[in-house]
């Protein structure tokens, strides 16, 4: 029987800062293969279905970015958040409502053509986002609640909101009585990038996004308030910087993010509205985010990995007959090395044997030393 | 009469796993640890306890696995959060994701079967007595032991020594490493504790509530478990009043959405029209009362800045490596 115990780092240790995302992939992949193993599937096999072969076609690599996006751009503004110690794990709702609000014009309005349209559908994705993420931030401002529970529940009401709004007063009259809405036009559609495959220009909106936010944090004076309040909320207070104006500040962006993200998967990938519009991108954003080192630029990289388990969950459904829900549990799996490889930046490990040495015996080993 | 009957019943039966899970994750955060991860560790709870049950053709056995797996989850928790001191809040998410993305994956080959359901409570004699009788001694083995666990753990939290460490733990854990006291062994134990009871709670709902698998059954139950928490401001007994409240909100919702409006055609307008107006209102909404309330509830119940500070475990989600 060993014990584990942690020993302080005097500094935090570079290398494993940058290792640890690589260890914990490598981590994952190993129990992915146990896992697929138990299920009774070739681990060699299933891994390349799962991991290589999405990556072996141009068209494919388009679908990568289109399940990349979403998650970049989520993912880079929860690590702003996250960094100031602030939780919103509501980015789900924000992505739900920002579609709803994006999607205004094009369904109440479907022959508006102008070239004003889909600035204008995103600048509102944006703003709905924002507002809806605007909630929990005042009630934790004003009201002191907690907001992990209250951005969760609002996952709960907004995922109702849309299938309330796709059902009822927005459904497309001449759609068979399925609960989508009309097909938006092709004025009200992201633009794709290159022939060769689907990817839309919500790609780039993710890049830029990260940039952006990567000079904010790095370059900033509001990137310094918002590390100083995160790893230290008094010696904040002494700098002038306020703890609610950072939560509105932090809530607002991430929302505007989430829901700028849901308006382009929309009016990108999906083309209309209709009762699921994500598969759990604000969930698995939290993860990037994570495997990001919280770092807008390492998000990138991890959003595309994330991407990955999502076309490779496709993939192994259909070439290895797995369930579709593994890339949930290659998701879970993967936050959970990420987050125990990080221990490895700030301590080192050490095992210890049972039976630790008698008190009198220590000063008598270190005497021996 | 009987309809009130059958309300109140149903009613427990909603409340039971909210007020398990709650329980449990009350334990954790007294002794300093917040585990976001209930809602996960009940879903795991919950396929287990079908699939053992359905497997073996035993209830009873289905919900010893599930107990047995929601203990496990705990400790993968307990593990990362306590061993290797990670970050408590996101542990409790990864557990949370991961349980949902297991769960459903487990659970793809038991989608439709017919479950076992745990039998009522049937004493003779004493369950047949007029409006008291199936209140009482008619409902499933598990509302009894969700009362049990109240009783239970208000004496250990504020009548043993033991409970008394705990709490002293969850309020300084420095302190109580000064003293000798093994802050992480204390701890692992509250967690496992939670552990058990979400693994309970998730075999209640597809055991007893409704005994089939249905992917994320657990709906939020587990996010609402840890609100509950934070409304009892962290004492047993007040978990048991918010656990009602909620079970009726959530019953109250569907049995306005199944009601009958004709059937109110002959009552008096103050009846029929507040009826008809709910009624009127799109189901969705109804569907979201739970959320919305729980979301009010927790405003209200924080409101008092000065209260909530003085409720709260002090040393809750703080991370804690023992000086050597």
């Amino acid at each position: 029987m060993m014990r584990i115990e942690l020993v302080k780092r005097p500094q935090r240790s570079a290398l494993f800062s940058m290792l640890s995302p690589f260890i914990a992939f490598a981590l994952t992949l190993i129990a992915g293969a146990i896992m697929f193993a138990m299920l009774g599937v070739n681990p060699a096999k299933a891994l390349y279905a799962y991991f290589i072969s999405p990556l072996t076609e141009v068209w494919q690599l388009h679908e990568l970015a289109i399940k990349a996006a979403p998650l970049i751009m989520i993912a880079v503004g929860l690590s702003v958040c996250f960094r100031a110690n602030i939780w919103n794990i509501g980015a789900e709702g924000q992505f739900t409502i920002g579609a709803i609000a994006g999607s205004l014009l094009p369904v109440l309005y479907p022959d508006l053509q102008g070239a004003y349209l889909l600035p204008l559908m995103l600048l509102m994705g944006m703003i709905g986002g924002a507002a809806y993420a605007s909630v929990p931030a005042l009630l934790k401002a004003r009201f002191n609640t907690n907001e992990i529970l209250t951005s969760l529940m609002l996952v709960y009401v907004s995922q109702l909101f849309l299938d309330w709004v796709v059902r009822g007063p927005w459904r497309d009259p001449m759609g068979y009585n399925f609960p989508q809405t009309v097909q938006f036009s092709s004025a009200a559609r992201l633009p794709e990038l290159l022939d060769s495959g689907r990817a839309n220009l919500g790609f780039i909106f993710s890049i830029v996004a990260a940039v952006l936010v990567w000079l904010m944090m790095s370059r900033m004076l509001k990137g310094f308030e918002v590390r100083v309040l995160g790893s230290s909320p008094r010696a904040g207070r002494f700098a002038g910087f306020s703890i609610r104006r950072m939560a509105f500040f932090a809530f607002m962006l991430s929302g505007a993010l989430a829901g700028l993200a849901g308006i382009s998967e929309v009016s990108g990938a999906i083309g209309r509205l209709q009762p699921v519009i994500s598969p759990g991108y604000g969930f698995a954003a939290i993860i990037v985010a994570f495997l990001g080192r919280l770092n807008p630029l390492g998000i990138i990289a991890a959003g595309l990995v994330l991407g990955l388990t999502y076309l490779g969950g496709e993939a192994a459904q259909s070439s290895l007959g797995v369930s579709d829900k593994l890339a949930r549990v290659f998701q879970g799996m993967l936050l959970f090395f990420v987050l125990g490889c990080d221990t490895l930046i700030h301590y080192r490990i050490r095992f210890v044997g049972r039976k630790a040495p008698a008190p009198e015996m220590v000063p008598a080993q270190e005497g021996a030393h | 009469m009987d309809i009130w009957v059958s309300i109140l019943l149903t009613i427990a039966t909603a409340a039971t796993p909210l007020l398990i899970a709650a329980i449990g994750e009350l334990v954790a955060e007294r002794a300093g640890v917040l585990n976001l991860g209930v809602e996960g560790m009940m879903i795991m709870g919950a396929v287990g306890g079908f699939g053992a049950g359905y497997l073996t053709g035993s209830p009873w056995i289905g919900v010893l696995a599930a107990i047995v797996i929601g203990v496990l989850f705990s400790l993968l928790f307990a593990f990362m959060t306590l061993t290797l001191a990670t970050n408590q809040v996101a542990t409790g998410l990864s557990l949370t994701i991961l349980g949902l993305g297991l769960s459903g994956m487990l659970g793809t080959s038991f989608v439709g079967l017919p479950g076992q359901r745990l039998p009522n409570l049937d004493i003779p004699g004493l369950t047949s007595l007029p409006v008291v009788g199936r209140l009482l001694f008619g409902q499933d083995p598990i509302f009894y032991l969700s009362i049990a666990l109240v009783i239970a753990v208000t004496w250990f939290l504020f009548r043993s020594r033991t409970g008394l460490t705990m709490r002293a733990i969850g309020d300084s854990h420095t302190s109580a490493h000064a003293l000798g006291i093994s802050v992480i062994g204390y701890r692992y134990l509250a967690v496992m504790f939670g552990g058990a009871c979400a693994g309970l709670a998730g075999a209640h709902l597809s055991l007893v509530y409704t005994p089939q698998w249905v992917e994320n059954m657990s709906a939020g139950r587990g996010w609402i478990a840890l609100a509950l928490v934070v409304f009892a401001s962290w004492r047993p007994w007040r978990v048991l009043a918010g656990a009602y409240i909620f079970g009726a909100i959530w019953i109250g919702q569907l049995h306005v959405q199944a009601i009958d409006l004709s059937s109110f055609a002959s009552s008096s307008w103050f009846i029929y029209q507040p009826i008809a107006l709910i009624k009127s209102l799109p189901s969705q909404f109804l569907s979201s009362l739970p959320y919305l309330a729980t979301i009010v509830v927790l405003v209200l119940i924080s409101r008092n800045k000065r209260l909530t500070m003085m409720n709260t475990p002090a040393s809750l989600a703080q991370p804690f490596v023992p000086e050597r």
